[in-house]
């Protein structure tokens, strides 16, 4: 077992345990907490699939961004839900959950299936890119290749979505506002 | 060596504890959560295939566009969250059952 292996399964292992806490825990703060724990994890797995550069833009915009949005959203939501959350009861495992659960297992099991059908290392395109070595190793840096390609292969989905984070932003800011009384 | 079934299993496994937290919280922001988890494995998936693609970094680039989009996604999702709040005093998606007025 590599170094490399262990820290692998380690990351896994630390993402799968806190998005099942996020999926158990009865407070929604530390839920939100463990999730934050979910997203460093996957930015390590990240950096173990050699992608480090999204794994920093994983950390920045995720942890950074989207965390502290939700965190933001529900302080700002009061006193009331929270109390209101608090006195639900939600054990992991009751009669009301019993069909949620019953369709994960179940969606889990096809999945697994799939992916052992699927037999994702003897892919044709994964096989030639191995022979041909076109597959990113662990000495190679990937910026500046990302960079040139996201400025001439793949600038009609940036101009796209740079469009569409604009109408987010506005929409947002459109539905944020204060009503005013009429 | 890690193999691309492990990436695929460990997404399959986020996935559906995303699929759960979904359909079982009765609270829209722990909904959310599950959506961004689900989001999270779909990206997994891209970046572990993203390593054979060495020229055209196609992988890497759509998992950035997926980031993207799900910050867009939040930002959204929360004002309308807020605005529910607002009006209903709850933020239990069962409990929210008329359009305006």
């Amino acid at each position: 077992m590599t170094m490399v292996q262990i820290m692998f399964y380690l990351m896994a292992f630390i993402a799968l345990a806190s998005a099942l806490f996020v999926a158990a825990s009865k407070s929604l703060v530390r839920s939100v907490f463990m999730f934050f724990v979910t997203l460093l994890a996957l930015a390590g797995l990240y950096v173990l699939a050699l992608a480090d550069f999204i794994a920093i833009t994983q950390i920045v915009i995720y942890v950074g961004g989207i965390l502290v949005l939700i965190l933001f959203a529900f302080m700002l939501s009061g006193k009331e839900v929270l109390a209101d959350l608090q006195q639900q009861n939600n054990r992991f495992i009751s009669i009301s959950k019993f069909p949620a659960l019953l369709l994960a297992v179940l969606f889990f099991i096809v999945m697994v299936n799939i992916v052992f059908k699927t037999d994702a290392d003897h892919l044709f395109w994964v096989k030639k890119a191995v022979e041909l070595k076109t597959e990113i190793t662990p000495g190679s840096v990937m910026v500046n290749n990302i960079g040139i390609n996201l400025m001439t292969h793949y600038l009609l989905p940036f101009e796209a979505i740079s469009i569409l984070l604009m109408m987010a932003l506005v929409g947002a800011a459109h539905l944020a506002r204060k009503e005013r009384m009429p | 060596m890690i193999t691309l079934t492990d990436f695929l299993l460990v997404s399959a496994g986020l996935f559906c504890t995303g699929l759960y937290i979904i359909l079982s919280k009765k609270n829209a922001i722990q909904v959310l959560i599950g959506i961004e988890l689900m989001l999270n494995a779909a990206i997994l998936n891209l970046v572990a295939f993203g390593k054979y693609d060495r020229l055209n970094n196609g992988g890497q680039l759509f998992a950035l566009f997926a980031i993207v989009l799900a910050a867009a996604t939040t930002a959204v999702a929360l004002a309308i969250i807020l605005n529910v709040y607002k009006k209903y005093k709850t933020i239990d998606p069962g409990k929210v059952d008329g359009l305006k007025d």
